[in-house]
């Protein structure tokens, strides 16, 4: 099936879709890899805050090229999601929608996907130039200091994935 | 005959060659891919492999790197014994070469300082650099930006010499396997057999930068080179890992002599982004 989604993605929609299935996105989406996502599981035991509201966003595992003049964003495909695997379940666990990567996640990641209804998505790794074309705006929102690795708020416009963790327990990987 | 050089000529060369390599693919892995869109069995390999057709389109036109992890600058460079650099240290003007290339190329830093306190350099620096003195007077450089998603599933495997060829294979298939989604697929799967430890692993990464599709000069090596990549081929992990039968374009390997009690075997695998660019000077 081919689904195009207005984010944010509801619990309702998230269980329609199975894994093999193409979703074409628009809307808001945030962006952190692996030093972001340290900083909020600390800013978690800390506080209990983080730099944006995760419930009902998708978390795209990203760090881009710089942008040239004149330009959105540079290249800007996925990175290996298993690295962010230690921090995931609690973020699902706190209502967050989704995650956009690529590669295989942990069995407690997978689990977690299930439990809080959420997805994971896989956009075509490598294809950074082609993706970038889909991001309309990207703004800077947290940890500026960490380069391309901090938290991009980004607006999409038909960005393309592919369903390989759904809400039912299914894993594309696994044939 | 001494040829003399001044090192600024090596930082000029550097940082040209990082921004080529990071938006353009050379002619052997690009005909590699439009190769593989062609025979592809399965339609969703098939629409994967279109893709990074049109994305490799987009990055020459419009200069956005090909991938956004440009990588870790890797350097292997091949000194004749009649030059003579002159300007200052070798190593700090090939280092000013990737800071201007990742600069003025709008290519992402990717480097931290310390693997431990994980700090950004901001500049992409250092470079991995292997030298080699060689006859001549001309200097050859080979660099390749390695990007990591790839790297992390490259593996040292210490074989005892009783497993023999079967032994490499398996080492062979076991990392593509593990890699399988991870490593960005289809790949280059270059292989290091011989030497020691550390040895093996740099033949392996230097295995990478050889054409796709040219084999090894070695017979045996070159029909090993095959098999494997038949092998590697019908694993079914295919083009972004959702199956297919594209999921290398070659297994490159390089061999070294190696010791009585040893058969070491390093696979460093590199995602369908194999940058490489040589030039010699």
């Amino acid at each position: 099936m081919e689904y195009r989604i207005d984010l944010p993605l509801t619990k309702e929609y998230a269980e329609k879709l199975r894994i093999g299935d193409k979703v074409i996105f628009t809307g808001t989406i945030f962006t952190a890899r692996d030093a972001a996502h340290k900083r909020m599981d600390e800013s978690l035991d800390k506080d209990g805050t983080l730099p944006f509201d995760i419930k009902g966003n998708i978390i795209y595992y990203m760090g881009p090229s710089p942008a040239r003049p004149g330009r959105v964003i540079g290249s800007a495909g996925p990175t290996t999601a298993s690295r962010m695997d230690k921090y995931t379940p609690r973020l699902l666990d706190l209502g967050m929608a989704g995650m956009i990567g690529k590669g295989k996640r942990t069995p407690e990641v997978l689990d977690a996907v299930v439990r809080n209804k959420a997805v994971y998505f896989a956009a075509i790794g490598g294809a950074g130039a082609l993706l970038s074309k889909c991001i309309k705006s990207s703004e800077v929102i947290a940890y500026d200091d960490l380069g391309t690795e901090a938290v991009r708020k980004l607006y999409v416009e038909d960005f393309p994935c592919i369903v390989v963790a759904d809400t039912a327990g299914g894993n594309l990987y696994d044939r | 005959m001494t040829r003399e050089f001044d090192v600024s000529l090596i930082t000029e060369n550097i940082a040209e060659m990082c921004i080529e390599a990071n938006h353009f693919l050379s002619e052997d892995m690009k005909e590699a891919l439009y190769a593989a869109a062609e025979r592809e069995d399965s339609p969703v390999g098939r629409e994967i492999l279109s893709q990074l057709k049109e994305n490799l389109k987009i990055a020459g036109e419009d200069m956005i790197p090909i991938c956004q992890d440009t990588g870790m600058a890797v350097l292997f460079m091949e000194i004749g014994q009649d030059v003579h650099l002159t300007g200052g240290d070798l190593e700090e003007a090939v280092n000013a070469g990737v800071k201007k290339g990742y600069t003025e190329g709008y290519l992402r830093k990717s480097v931290v300082s310390d693997p431990l306190i994980r700090e950004n350099t901001g500049d992409n620096t250092p470079a991995v650099i292997h030298v080699r003195i060689v006859p001549g007077d001309k200097i050859k450089l080979t660099l390749a930006p390695k990007g990591f998603g790839s790297e992390n599933m490259s593996r040292v495997f210490m074989l005892k010499p009783a497993q023999g060829v079967e032994g490499v294979k398996d080492a062979v298939l076991t990392a593509v396997k593990d890699a399988g989604p991870n490593a960005c697929p289809p790949v280059v799967v270059g292989v290091g057999i011989g030497g020691d430890f550390e040895k093996a692993a740099i033949l392996a990464k230097q295995a990478l930068t050889r054409e796709a599709g040219k084999n090894s000069e070695l017979p045996h090596i070159a029909a090993l080179e095959k098999e494997l990549l038949d092998m590697v081929n019908e694993t079914d992990i295919g083009p972004g890992g959702l199956g297919g039968n594209t999921t290398a374009f070659a297994v490159n390997i390089n061999t070294y002599a190696t010791h009585i009690a040893g058969l070491p075997v390093a696979v460093n695998i590199c995602c369908h982004v194999n940058r490489h660019v040589t030039r010699i000077i």
